[in-house]
Formats: C-alpha cells, structure tokens, sequence
C-alpha cells in the first residue's frame, strides 16, 4: 500500500466541509507558510521536492516559479488549469469535487511563495458542478480568515476566483487558457515571452495544474527534502492515476512514482487487472496524447527491465519503443478493441480540438481524421496508411503548441506498433473492388 | 430589448467585479452562461450584442468568442441536449450504442431536435468521465456508467420534469 499525500482523507464523511478538513490538519500548510517562511522559502521548498508540473508536461514546478519577474512593478497572478480535458484523464474533477479544500489551501499556499494577491481557478466548463463546490470551499475559507485581507493576521492578503471555461480543449494550453481568461477565443500565444514574464494582462503569471498546485500542501507541511524521498530519480512524490477502459476497477489512483506498470495494471489494490478474463492488447499511459504501446512494451521496456510508473521509465526507448507519462491518464485496451477505431476517435478529437490557428494543424488533423474514417469503415488503401503517417510528420514541430504533436504522436505510434491492423483495414476495401 | 432579470444582472455585476478595472471583457465567458441560461438555452445576436453592452465591448468580440467554444448554442437547441462522450474510453465501453439507442427512442440524427422540442442529440469529445464510461451531460448533470435502461429512465425523468435543463441550474445563480 502505497503512501497518500493528496487523497489521505478522501473517504472521511464530510471532508467537503472547511471544518472536517481542517480537523485533518488541513490549511496547515498557509499557517507554516504565512507565519514562519518567507514567500522565497516555499519557492525554495518545492524546488527541493522535485515536484513536476503535473498536468502533463511535467516541468520542475518550482523552476517555474523561480522565472517570475521580481523586478516587475506589475500585479502577479497565480491561475490554476483546471481544464482538464485530455482524453483518459479525470483526476483533477475527482480532487475537486472531493477534496476541494486541498485545492484552496495550495492556491493560498503558492500564491504567498508568487507574490501574487489575486489568483484564479480556470476551470473546464463542462465541470460547472464543480464550480459550485469550489465557489462555497472559497466562501468557508474567506469566512475563516484564509482568504481576503491580512490573512491569519499577517500582511498577506489575497482573492481567489473561479472562472469558467466554456468548452475547448485548446484552452488547456497555458497560453491559450490566458487569452480565454481575458475574454477571447483560446488561440495559443507565441513564447516567449512566457506568462511568468507576460502572462495575464501582460503581467508575470504562472500557469500550474490542480494536482501540481495540491502537492505543494505536503510538500510544505513535510518538507521538499522528505517529499523527494517519495518516487525514484527525478520522478519524485505520488501522483494520481486516471484509469479507464478495458479494465476491471476504473478510476483515480494515488501512487508512488516508482511503482511497477505491472502491478498497476494487474494487482487489486489498483486497477484489478483486464476485465473478461480478457487479454491486454495495448496501453496509452498518459492521455491521448502520448504514444500507444503493445502490452509487451508497457510492462518491460525494450532492454528487458520492468517499466514502471516514473516519467523516465515510461519514457524508455523514446518513441521507437517507449511513451510518457504525461497527465496520468491511463487507458486499457483489451485484446478486442480496434486500434484503427480507436485511433479514429482520438483523430476525430484533434480535429474537433484544433483551435484553427496554425495551417499544419488546422488541416492536417482534419486529413487524418477522413484517412481513418475511412479506414475503419472499409473504404480505405493500403497507401492511406503511409499517407497518414507523413501528415502526422508534417504536423509534429511546426505548430505554435503543442496540440499538433499531440495530435500526431499516437496516429506515429499506432501505426509504428500496429501496422499490420491497419493493413488489415486497407484489405476490406482491396477486397470490396475485388468483388465488383 | 433583451435584459437580465434582476437577480442575473446582480450576478452579472458580481462577475464583473472579479477582473481588474479595465479588464471587463474577462467576464465574458462566465456571462455567456448566465445568458445562455436566462435566454432559452441559446445566444441569439440580440443576446450577444446585450452580453457586448454589459461588458462595454463591440459586439463582434463576443460573436468571435460565442463561435468558438463549444458550449454555447448559436442555434435554438432543445430543452434538454444529451450530450453524449464518444472519445476513447467512452467508445471503449460503448458509447455508439448510447448514441444509436438514444437515435432510435428519440427518432432523431445526432444533431437533431425531437418533434416536441424536447430533446436534441449532441456528441462531444472527452468530458473527464472516463473511469465512469459511457456517459452522458444534460444540463450541469453527469449521467455515468450508461446501460440503455438507463437512458431510458433518464429520458423518461426528463420528459416528466419538462425543464429546460441548463449548465448553471442554481449552482452558480444562487451562489
């Protein structure tokens, strides 16, 4: 059993409640902070924990912090991405909604270490009941002197709002969640100059994820030092572990970095193994947008070694042979789902996505969109397979952001590990023209 | 001449107030909802241009923005649109028979509205549901682990209830 720093309480009644989660020892974070540290300690802290950013790029979270312009007169601001929209990964939506008091408390917590007095939770729109739960978390919070003016009478003061988004998986992007926070469509910016220089209204930013803006709560409260105790190497704390598909206990999962993907997979703790007695045919271990890999790579990596669940195991033998870690969004593919299909909807799903910006992007998504759909419903050519690998290639690195390689890295990988299925696919229609 | 009712306007007010002055125009999204919420489900132009006023900008900024995100209806919709996840997961655990089924009960195509206005048909992309697939959105509500017999109670419920279901639904309103 595994060590929980984020969701320890999670299963206490009333853990909602400002009162329940403060019994927890909750908010004694902002008290450590606020009264015996200064704003640079906590920086200081997070950097010594090795925590990385963890909505998927997976950035030394505290390096982040360090960039914020000092010398500027401007207001900072703290914005938390809650927009969590990639697909295979709802591990912030279950934070929030049962524990949203571990959100407020690092918002304050990090807020203090950035300087900033107003700060704001984006959050997906979809999740507009969450908006709710985090609006009355805020309102306990300013009603016990956590939040507002002179907080824990010190002479730190800070406002914290919630702010919708409306759908647009684009806008998960750091740059384009800002555009949207001041009111436009979700086109993602040019960098640099990166929000801790120009971020929200121009002024210095940083943009972090719900979970990375939740472990800064541990981190303070136990140390960066005893924090990078937790995981392996560089991969460092616990993370939490959306699992869904073809498995027999979907759902969210707190582990330490470290953990072999076997036992994940397989053992009861976590997510019980392959529903229907099944076989495992594939994995996309962190959100659509990471390579997919064939059972045998996801367990052991090219040289033999167990893979496990670390930012750089699963990152083992690069593209040829490995994937990423990325949001933590764990999906399982038994040995009947239809990699093409399956492939189609993340397809579909990047073109929908595409915030039109960039040409590669914009088009390119579309075209691999129509080559699968035609594919998976038997009109497709044997041709269409390398045809849909070089759009892939002419998206990848020549897009503002990174929606394009997100879009182009699993139609390379599919295509890499399965390429005999889609072969097979192309063979309905050399069938069909055989025919007539 | 459209206008907020007094409890949306005071809402509207307090929104406003969360953005530095001057930066107004980051109430925009958070308006459209209230708007979309208070005008049936959809922001006409007249909506929109009212939503511009309120927030001192041109109206054209608000039409860029409305036609982007995919939440916001520039068309009348039905009083309750089934918004069904066909992404991966959700696909994986049998999304198209959700949405075949709900095709058949409801006889309509995806994009539709049934005869007596009741309901329209919407597939969308992932909505962090994934470990709870298939599943479908109706209003603020997430409906999780999907059979068919529970769509059909689910419509069912809705037909009964005959309320225009809406992503704020006193969640935020009466915040």
């Amino acid at each position: 059993m595994g060590r929980k720093l984020l969701l320890e309480h999670i299963n206490e009644p009333g853990i909602q409640t400002f009162e329940v989660y403060r019994k927890k020892g909750g908010y004694s974070s902002v008290e450590k902070a606020l009264k015996t540290m200064k704003p640079d300690d906590v920086t200081e802290e997070v950097k010594k924990s090795g925590l990385r950013g963890r909505g998927g790029a997976g950035f030394p979270a505290g390096m982040k912090w360090s960039f914020i312009d000092k010398k500027s007169e401007k207001p900072r601001y703290l914005v938390c991405n809650a927009d969590e929209s990639e697909p295979g990964t709802f591990k912030d939506r279950y934070l929030m909604e049962k524990i949203p008091h571990i959100l407020i408390e690092g918002m304050i917590t990090s807020s203090y270490a950035l300087g900033a007095k107003t700060s704001y939770i984006y959050i997906r729109g979809e999740y507009m009941y969450i908006v709710r739960i985090l609006e009355k978390a805020i309102e306990e919070a300013y009603a016990n002197g956590f939040l507002g003016k002179n907080i824990l009478g010190t002479d730190y003061s800070l406002d914290l709002y919630v702010h919708p988004g409306a759908g647009a998986y684009i806008c998960g992007e750091e740059t384009a969640l800002l555009e949207s926070l001041e009111g436009k469509r979700g086109n993602p910016r040019l960098k640099p100059p990166f929000p801790a220089i120009a971020g929200l209204y121009a002024c210095p930013t940083v943009v972090n994820n719900v979970e990375t803006i939740a472990a800064v709560v541990p981190i303070i409260n136990m140390g960066g030092d005893e924090y990078s105790k937790i995981g392996v190497g560089k991969s460092t704390g616990t993370k939490l572990i959306s699992a869904s598909g073809h498995i027999n206990k979907p759902g969210v999962y707190e582990i330490e970095l470290g953990l072999p993907v076997e036992e994940f997979i397989f053992s009861e703790e976590y997510c019980g193994g392959i529903w229907k007695d099944r076989r495992m045919k594939a994995v996309v271990a962190g959100g659509s947008s990471v390579p997919i890999l064939p059972a045998n790579l996801i367990l052991t990596t090219a040289k033999g070694e167990p893979r496990l669940m670390t930012y750089e195991s699963l990152a083992d033998g690069g593209f040829a042979t490995g994937t990423m870690l990325g949001s933590g969004g764990f999906i399982v593919l038994d040995e009947t789902a239809s990699i093409v299909e399956n492939l189609y909807t993340f397809a579909r799903f990047y073109h929908h996505e595409s915030c039109g910006q960039c040409s590669p992007c914009r088009e390119g998504t579309g075209w691999m969109e129509k080559i699968l759909h035609r594919l998976q419903n038997g009109h497709g050519k044997k041709e269409d397979i390398d045809i849909l690998v070089d759009v892939a290639k002419k998206i990848e690195g020549n897009t503002i952001c990174p929606l394009g390689d997100a879009a182009a890295w699993p139609v390379a990988s599919a295509v890499r590990h399965f390429r005999k299925e889609f072969e097979e696919a192309a063979l309905v229609h050399a069938h069909k023209e055989l025919v007539a | 001449m459209i206008e907020f009712s007094k409890e949306a306007k005071a809402k509207a007010d307090q929104i406003i107030g969360r953005y530095p002055q001057g930066k107004q125009k980051s109430a925009m999204l958070p308006l459209l909802h209230l708007a979309q919420s208070e005008f049936d489900g959809w922001l006409s132009p007249e909506v929109m241009d009212y939503v511009a006023s309120l927030m001192a900008v041109k109206p054209i900024e608000v039409y860029e923005v409305a036609t982007f995100y995919s939440m916001f209806n520039t068309k009348p919709v039905g009083k309750c649109l089934l918004e069904v996840c066909q992404t991966s997961s959700c696909w994986l655990r049998g999304s198209n028979e959700i949405v075949d089924h709900i095709r058949r009960k409801l006889n309509i195509e995806v994009g539709e509205t049934s005869a007596d206005g009741m309901f329209t048909l919407k597939t969308v992309e992932c909505l962090g549901s994934c470990g709870t697939a298939p599943m479908l959105q109706c209003g603020a509500d997430f409906h999780e682990n999907l059979t068919v017999e529970k769509v059909d109670a689910l419509i069912d419920e809705l037909k009964n209830k005959k309320e225009r279901s809406s992503y704020l639904k006193s969640l935020v309103l009466n915040s």
